[in-house]
Order: C-alpha cells, then sequence, then structure tokens
C-alpha cells in the first residue's frame, strides 16, 4: 500500500493546521467567535460540539466553502484566502451534507474529483480507496442509486482521492453501519500512522475517545476545552463525562 | 495552471449535456425550425429585407443566433443552479481549481452548447433553402462571440440565482428582450424610430447582424462597427462573472 508522504508535501515547520482570531457572522448568527487553533502535523485530533457549536463552520472555512468575517485560516501555512490553491492540494474534506453527483457512477466520480486536483492516472489508489471502502460491487452504480451510508464512503473516498496530508471528516460516521464503521476508523487509522493529520468530528464521543489524541470543545462559537484526551479524562470515567460536565459550565 | 482539473471540469460540463443530446441540442434545432417553417409561411414574398434574399433565407442566420444565444445561456445557468441546490458545487469549490479555470469551463462548455445547437440550424438551412456563404470566418467570429457572451450571461445568473424560477425570470426579462429586439425576424430599419434606437443600443442588435454578414455580405451596419459594440460588451460580461467567482458570490457563503 502506498500512502502520501505528508513531509514531502507540507513543510514541517508549519502546523497542519493553524486558525488565529477565526470569526464568522451570519447576519444575526455569531457561528465563530475568535477561535485560536494550532494542529500539529500527524494529530489525529478531535472537534466536538453540540448541534450549532460552530463545528461545520469551521471546517467549511477550512475548506474553502465559508468565508470568515474576521481572522486567518491556513493549512501547512498556507492561507485558504490568499494560497487557496496551495491550501486546498493539501486538504480532504468529508462534507457533513450527503453530497452528489447524480450523473456519475462510483467510479466516475471518484475519477472526475482526482482530475480536479490535477491527478489524470490515478486508477490504483482510486481501485484501492473502493476496496477499502467496501465499495467494489457497486464501483458501476450510479450515485442515484446507493443507500446513504454507501454515499457517505463515497464522500471518504473522494475527500481521499489525491492523498491529502490534512484529512478533514465532519461526521463521517453518521448513518453509517457497525461494520464499515470499524474498517472506515482502521483506514483512517493506517493514513494517520503514515503521518497524515486527522481532524474530525462527530458526536459519538466513544469514537473520538478511542481514536483522537487531543481534543477540543466547542460551544457558541467558542472554544471552552482544548486538551489531550488524556487530561480531559483525569477526572471522568469517559470523554462523554467529561464533555457533559464541560458543557454545562 | 491546473490543465487536466480545467480539463476535467470541462470534460464534466460538456458530458453533462452530451448524455441528453436530444433535449439539449436536437430538440432546440428542432424549435428553430418550427420558427422557420411559420414564419417563412406566413411571410414569404411579403417581405423582402435584402433585394434578391428571400425571406426565408434572410430568417435562417437570426434563428441560428438566437439559438446559440439562448442554449448557450440555458447551459451555464442550468448546470450552475444545479449543483448550488444539489450542493454537489462544494466537490468543485474545494479543488485547486483557479477562478480562471473555474470560469472557463463553465463557459467553453455553454458555449460549445450553443454553437452545436447554431450549427444544427444552419445545416438544416443548407438544406432546404440555397443559403449563402459569403465570409466564413465572420460567420464563426459572430458565432463564438455571442456563444461566450451569452454563457457569461449563463454564469451570472446562475451565480446569481437561488432558485429556477429565477432563471426564469432572466430568460423571460433579459434574454428574450434581447434577442426579440435584436431584428431576428427582420431589418431594424423597418421599425419606428424609438424601436430603432432601442435596438442599435443593443449589443445583440450587432451580433446577429454581423452573423448575417458573413452569409449575405450585407447588413445594416459594419461587423467593425459591430465588433467595437460586441467585443467590449463580451469582454464586460466576462469580467463580471470573473468577479463573482472571484468573490466568492453566493458560492462561498
Ligand atoms: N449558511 C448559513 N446561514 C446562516 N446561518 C448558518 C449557516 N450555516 C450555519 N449557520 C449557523 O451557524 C451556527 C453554527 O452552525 P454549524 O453548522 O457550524 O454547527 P455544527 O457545530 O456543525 O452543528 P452540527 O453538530 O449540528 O453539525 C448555527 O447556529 C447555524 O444555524
Ligand atoms: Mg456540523
Amino acid at each position: 500500500m502506498e500512502f502520501a508522504n505528508s513531509s514531502d508535501v507540507g513543510c514541517p515547520v508549519f502546523p497542519a493546521v493553524e486558525l488565529t482570531g477565526l470569526s464568522k457572522r451570519y447576519r444575526q448568527v455569531e457561528a465563530l467567535r475568535g477561535v485560536n487553533l494550532t494542529i500539529a502535523e500527524g494529530e489525529f485530533f478531535a472537534l466536538l460540539g453540540p448541534n450549532g457549536a460552530g463545528k461545520t463552520t469551521l471546517i467549511n472555512i477550512l475548506a474553502g466553502l465559508t468565508r470568515a468575517t474576521r481572522g486567518q485560516a491556513r493549512v501547512l501555512g498556507f492561507d485558504v484566502r490568499n494560497h487557496y490553491l496551495e491550501a486546498r492540494r493539501r486538504l480532504g474534506v468529508v462534507p457533513q451534507e450527503l453530497v452528489f453527483d447524480p450523473f456519475f457512477s462510483v467510479r466516475e466520480a471518484l475519477q472526475f474529483q482526482s482530475g480536479y486536483f490535477g491527478l489524470a492516472h490515478n486508477t490504483a489508489w482510486i481501485d484501492e480507496l473502493i476496496a477499502r471502502l467496501g465499495l467494489s460491487d457497486k464501483a458501476d452504480t450510479n450515485m442515484r442509486q446507493l443507500s446513504g451510508g454507501m454515499k457517505r464512503r463515497v464522500l471518504v473516498a473522494q475527500a481521499l482521492v489525491h492523498k491529502p496530508p490534512v484529512i478533514i471528516l465532519d461526521e463521517p460516521t453518521a448513518g453509517v453501519d457497525v461494520e464499515l464503521r470499524q474498517s472506515l476508523w482502521a483506514f483512517i487509522r493506517e493514513l494517520n500512522r503514515a503521518g497524515h493529520t486527522i481532524l474530525l468530528t462527530t458526536h459519538y464521543l466513544e469514537e473520538a475517545q478511542q481514536l483522537c489524541n487531543r481534543v477540543a470543545m466547542l460551544r457558541q462559537g467558542e472554544i471552552v476545552a482544548l486538551d489531550t484526551t488524556a487530561n480531559l479524562m483525569a477526572s471522568s470515567d469517559s470523554l462523554e463525562a467529561a464533555f457533559v460536565r464541560i458543557m454545562a459550565q | 495552471m491546473n490543465g487536466i482539473g480545467l480539463w476535467t471540469l470541462l470534460r464534466k460540463e460538456i458530458l453533462r449535456f452530451w448524455k441528453v443530446l436530444l433535449q439539449t441540442v436536437a430538440a432546440p434545432v428542432l424549435t428553430a425550425l418550427l420558427y422557420l417553417l411559420v414564419f417563412a409561411q406566413a411571410l414569404e414574398g411579403r417581405v423582402e429585407v435584402y433585394p434578391g434574399v428571400a425571406y426565408s433565407v434572410f430568417l435562417i442566420p437570426g434563428l441560428a443566433m438566437m439559438s446559440i444565444l439562448q442554449n448557450a445561456f440555458a447551459n451555464s445557468s442550468s448546470s450552475l443552479i444545479q449543483s448550488k441546490i444539489t450542493g454537489n458545487i462544494a466537490f468543485i469549490l474545494i479543488a485547486p481549481l483557479s477562478h480562471l479555470e473555474f470560469l472557463l469551463a463553465y463557459l467553453l462548455a455553454a458555449a460549445l452548447r450553443g454553437l452545436l445547437v447554431g450549427a444544427g440550424v444552419l445545416l438544416a438551412g443548407f438544406w432546404v433553402v440555397d443559403l449563402p456563404l459569403a465570409y466564413p470566418l465572420w460567420v464563426l467570429v459572430w458565432a463564438c462571440l455571442a456563444a461566450l457572451a451569452f454563457a457569461a450571461i449563463g454564469v451570472i445568473a446562475g451565480i446569481w440565482a437561488d432558485k429556477f424560477d429565477h432563471l426564469s425570470g432572466v430568460q423571460n426579462f433579459i434574454i428574450l428582450p434581447l434577442t426579440f429586439l435584436s431584428g431576428v425576424f427582420y431589418s431594424i430599419h423597418s421599425l419606428p424610430p424609438f424601436w430603432l434606437a432601442v435596438s442599435q443600443a443593443n449589443p445583440v442588435f450587432y451580433m446577429i447582424d454581423g452573423f448575417r454578414y458573413g452569409f449575405f455580405a450585407q447588413a445594416d451596419v459594419s461587423p467593425w462597427l459591430g465588433l467595437a459594440v460586441a467585443l467590449p460588451f463580451t469582454l464586460i460580461l466576462c469580467g463580471v462573472a470573473m468577479q463573482l467567482i472571484m468573490r466568492g458570490y453566493k458560492l462561498r457563503h
């Protein structure tokens, strides 16, 4: 198996993700209020928070799908506005919404996504993604005919098609069955060991507890806790207990 | 420059209409031919716009041009709004495609569809009547320029619109008046002074007039004057579309 070695893509002196004073306002709603956050290369990082806390907003700003009202966001040192091409090449995003292009089969969706990233000959990796995500017997099925969980798998594959050094997963296991959930995390862990930085959001806190070395908790657009998983759990039985305690404060 | 990225997006946009050629190319050609049949039947022999040119022959380039404009517009606008509504535009927005590459892919695919429909109408025209072709290069220049201009209007409208209703609004209140007040069906010199002035202020008039010049070697105004109007018009439209994309207007919230 071949994985991109992240150190030959991004400059190691820069953090994988760096947010400084990041704010986002949608008309009346302050979705993010001056978030500062640095995620080092190679981390497996969880971004937790209740519904509407601003997790997706933060991710969308990194992906360039949303623009910050104030502050900066950088991916491996590249500002997502001023150096958007460099930043996007280094980033793979699994969106929270189950979006798909009804014109394509699974394989076509991956081939086109690969092409957008400037990769013409990527068949071996696409085949591997299809196999690893349990999509082999659906490879030539139209996207419209897939179940929700299957669509989610394709979204994961699409995010990985250019072997990005930084991988962001916005609730990747929502609506996914137990078997895939386990194989998906095994796969993501493997990518993390190979040097890819992982940032994930999830409402299944036991997942975060098992996988992530560091956690940020977001509430109403502000970071209210930021520490290693071990430290956060020092005075609680589980990450979930710590989360409930912190959110109640 | 992400050449592969541009080519991939362009190919996707072309495939989008290519997979349904019957709707996207054959149907508009048929529509234009029905116009031809009805108008030529009704007006043949009664109207002679250019000396020695039968009305049905006069009409064909105008109809071809109208088809080019409408289909170039329809392609970029409907593709963008569809992707926005379904959300799959995100796949393109997160890709390392420059603003210019994004714009070019939508413009070129839309222009190509417009040109294919236009070519279909002209082919049918050559087959049905004795259509002259005085300056093929002028024909090509005007076809491409018009296709590009309306592809750009389509990009602007597709970005601006939040739902399909908004697009039909643009179609009915901008595209249709622009094309009908441009001399598709007549020479504008047959119009009363007010409508003559309106038509002369309409860049589409110069497009159709110049296009016709390519066939008949006669027109209402010089094709060079037309170019002096239509070229800046097209460039401004492309510039506006580019500005919207650069700002992320209604694309990157
Ligand atoms: N396009 C938008 N327009 C207006 N308000 C928005 C928009 N997107 C998000 N918001 C608001 O911003 C806030 C943060 O939303 P966001 O989607 O980032 O939350 P989240 O933490 O991802 O929640 P969830 O766990 O439900 O996915 C919410 O109050 C939401 O209503
Ligand atoms: Mg969310």
